[in-house]
């Protein structure tokens, strides 16, 4: 049921070892830094990171969205920050362009976005409004001489202002229909005059990776810069975001994972009262419940995805992926840094950087309160 | 295709680093090259360096079925793959992969593949096993004459046995020049030049093909597979050679006939606690002394 294929197995250890080798050593500065890795970036480019679930012939790898996800959780066991880059850019940046766009679309971004050249990201949130879609959504469009006119800000939006962005995704409200607001989404190339974007936030954590705020006044895009039908764009981002739950499912894993790499190293090292700690059943009762957690989540994005590619209803199973494996990543977080006492608090040490990362997982993407709604929804309570 | 050019001296900062100058005669052999280099890469599966390694009680051989100790491609070896790949994209041609090992090592052939080279041969046979290194460079080369080669690069050495003896032996068998310990390898040509590692800088080493290179891993940085290429890997050739397909006398080979034997091992002591200096003025001294003594200075 659940046991990798030769190929899987073989992109996994690829990318375990690239992070191991690649990643593991520099990241630690980079973060303390809050520096974005354009040199990690560039290396997983050439790997072909970038460009794991789009087709060869837009220049990408020719796998599909479970290889992206393997990735994820590997980068993620070591670092946070890289995986969301990756995340981002290929869930969110490219692969809406792939899905929705039109030939001339594709042709353009594509290939520079499978290979890593360049970075795409997803304006969707706003500084008023994030699961709240489209009632907190202020961005408009009105098309204007065969130009879109876009006015308004989001926030929070990853790998937005990185030397090498390329194209952001704008969702805006592009009219009315049935009295409802008509959402619609919007390429907007980095550099638009128009189009500012702020300086860096300030992160408790992901801190290597490039999130910003992004104000539009008056940016102008030609008319064909619509990605797929108007009017579509709220659809579309849930079906982005579906897909992207499972995304951050693995990327969740993959930092439960790592909590546990980490203590099984710590607690052989680490003596107290004559003894390794992990000789107490205190910590050895952790760690089992820290791999027991880390393993259940594994199963529940690997069952999602595995309904997804078969082209069967995944809405549930993905909320679910995404809300135990945020948890397994927050609780695995706590107890790793528990286990490591007084180091555990220092930024020198992964497992601070995982304490520091794992909250947001809760949060981006659908909060875990959303992913509930989902679920209940998929159950059939909201009809009570 | 340009033809042999002769040696050169050094011009400028080459020699004031310390260059020597070597040539290696190659008798005038005549090149199989046409169209690129076909360029064979010998690799080995090797036990895990991150594991316990076994040797096998009955006959002191290595344990290669040990589930407790994964098998892997031979690190060096992949900076031999990676200098293959880099002058096959800079000058045409082919990297085949040679490997000697039981069924289990089709798991590094195939790790090979997915880094992006092109076809494989497996010398297996239940005969070979235990076969010590002249045995295993008779073997092999037997193999290379069958399949043919302008350029056989090899890692220095591998991680278990680490005789880094198969480069020469490979090179007197095939009767061409070695150029061993490359951190640094151009292909003009017919002609190949190599900067050898040492002590006190580099060797330049030239000879015209076909010839043997081993590498060091200063080379370059090995590639990581990629998803496009593991997909791919499965549908390139391996080609599996028995020891009568290749001619290799059984006479010649196996664990009975080896020029060395192990005659006994031990598991290695652990690592006895460092050495500390004090300060007591002398200090620095004595810090030097240590790293002069250990060749680091």
């Amino acid at each position: 049921m659940h046991r990798l294929s030769e190929e899987y197995e073989a992109l996994r250890k690829s990318v375990e070892d690239f992070a191991h080798d690649v990643v593991a050593p520099v990241i630690g500065d980079y973060y303390e830094r809050e520096e974005f890795p354009y040199d990690i970036v560039r290396q997983m480019g050439r790997m072909g990171l970038f460009g794991l679930p789009i087709p060869e012939e837009h220049g990408g790898m020719g796998g599909d969205y479970f290889a992206l996800c393997l990735a994820l959780e590997e980068l993620a066991r070591v670092d946070s920050s890289v995986a969301i880059t990756v995340e981002a850019a290929v869930s969110l940046g490219a692969m809406p362009i792939y899905r929705f766009g039109t030939d001339e679309q594709r042709a353009e971004w594509l290939p520079r976005l499978a290979s890593g050249e360049l970075l795409g990201a997803f304006g969707l949130t706003e500084p008023g409004g994030g699961s709240d879609v489209p009632g907190g959504m202020r961005t408009t469009a009105r098309l204007d001489g065969g130009e879109w006119v876009i006015n308004g800000t989001k926030a929070f939006i990853t790998n937005s202002g990185t030397d090498i962005t390329g194209v952001v995704g704008v969702a805006a409200i592009t009219g009315e229909r049935n009295g409802k607001p008509e959402i619609s989404t919007i390429l907007v190339p980095a550099g638009t005059p128009g189009f500012t974007v702020s300086k860096k936030y300030s992160k408790v954590g992901w801190s290597a990776s490039d999130t910003r705020e992004l104000s539009f006044s008056d940016c102008r895009v030609p008319a064909e810069n619509l990605l797929g039908e108007r009017g579509r764009g709220y659809a579309q981002f849930l079906q982005t975001l579906d897909e992207g739950r499972i995304a951050i499912a693995a990327l969740s894993v993959g930092l439960a994972q790592g909590c546990v790499d980490e203590s099984l190293g710590y607690v052989r090292d680490r003596h107290a009262f004559g003894k390794p700690i992990g000789a107490y059943q205190a910590i050895q009762f952790k760690i089992a419940d820290m791999e027991t957690r880390a393993f259940t989540a594994r199963l529940a994005y690997y069952h999602a995805a595995e309904k997804m590619l078969a082209g069967e209803p995944f809405k549930k199973e993905a909320a679910i992926a995404k809300l135990v494996s945020s948890n397994a990543a927050m609780d695995n977080a706590r107890d790793a840094t528990q286990i490591f006492g007084g180091y555990g608090f220092m930024n020198e040490y992964p497992v601070g950087r995982f304490y520091r990362d794992a909250k947001i997982l809760e949060i981006g993407e659908g909060t875990s309160e959303v992913q509930r709604m989902l679920i209940a929804r998929q159950l059939g309570l909201n009809d009570l | 295709m340009e033809h042999a050019r002769p040696a050169r001296a050094p011009l400028g900062d080459g020699a004031r680093r310390g260059e020597r100058q070597a040539r290696v005669n190659t008798g005038g052999r005549r090149l199989t090259m046409k169209s690129g280099i076909n360029i064979v890469v010998c690799v080995k599966q090797v036990p895990d360096t991150a594991t316990v390694r076994k040797l096998r009680a009955e006959d002191s051989t290595i344990d290669r079925e040990d589930p407790n100790s994964s098998g892997v491609l031979n690190e060096l070896d992949e900076y031999a793959i990676e200098e293959g790949l880099r002058l096959k994209e800079a000058h045409g041609g082919e990297v085949t992969i040679l490997t000697m090992g039981p069924a289990k090592a089709a798991e590094t052939i195939r790790k090979a593949l997915a880094m992006g080279t092109d076809k494989a041969v497996h010398l297996m046979d239940p005969a070979l096993h235990g076969s010590d290194a002249v045995q295993t460079s008779y073997a092999m080369a037997q193999t290379l004459k069958k399949i043919g080669f302008d350029l056989v690069i090899l890692g220095s050495e591998s991680t278990d046995a680490r005789t880094g003896l198969l480069a020469a032996m490979l090179a007197e068998r095939l009767g061409v020049p070695q150029l061993s310990l490359a951190n640094k390898v151009v292909v003009d040509g017919s002609a190949i030049s190599i900067h050898r590692v040492t002590d006190y800088g580099y060797d330049r080493v030239e000879s015209s093909l076909p010839a043997v290179v081993s590498v060091v891993e200063k080379t370059n940085e090995p590639r990581y597979p990629r998803l496009k290429e593991i997909m791919a890997a499965k549908k390139k050739p391996v080609t599996t050679f028995g020891i009568a397909d290749v001619e290799i006398d059984p006479g010649r080979i196996g664990l009975a006939g080896a020029y060395t034997e192990v005659a006994e091992f031990a598991v290695a002591p652990p690592r006895a606690a460092g050495v500390v200096v004090k300060d007591e003025g002398d200090g620095g001294v004595k810090v030097a002394d240590f790293l002069t003594s250990k060749k680091f200075i």
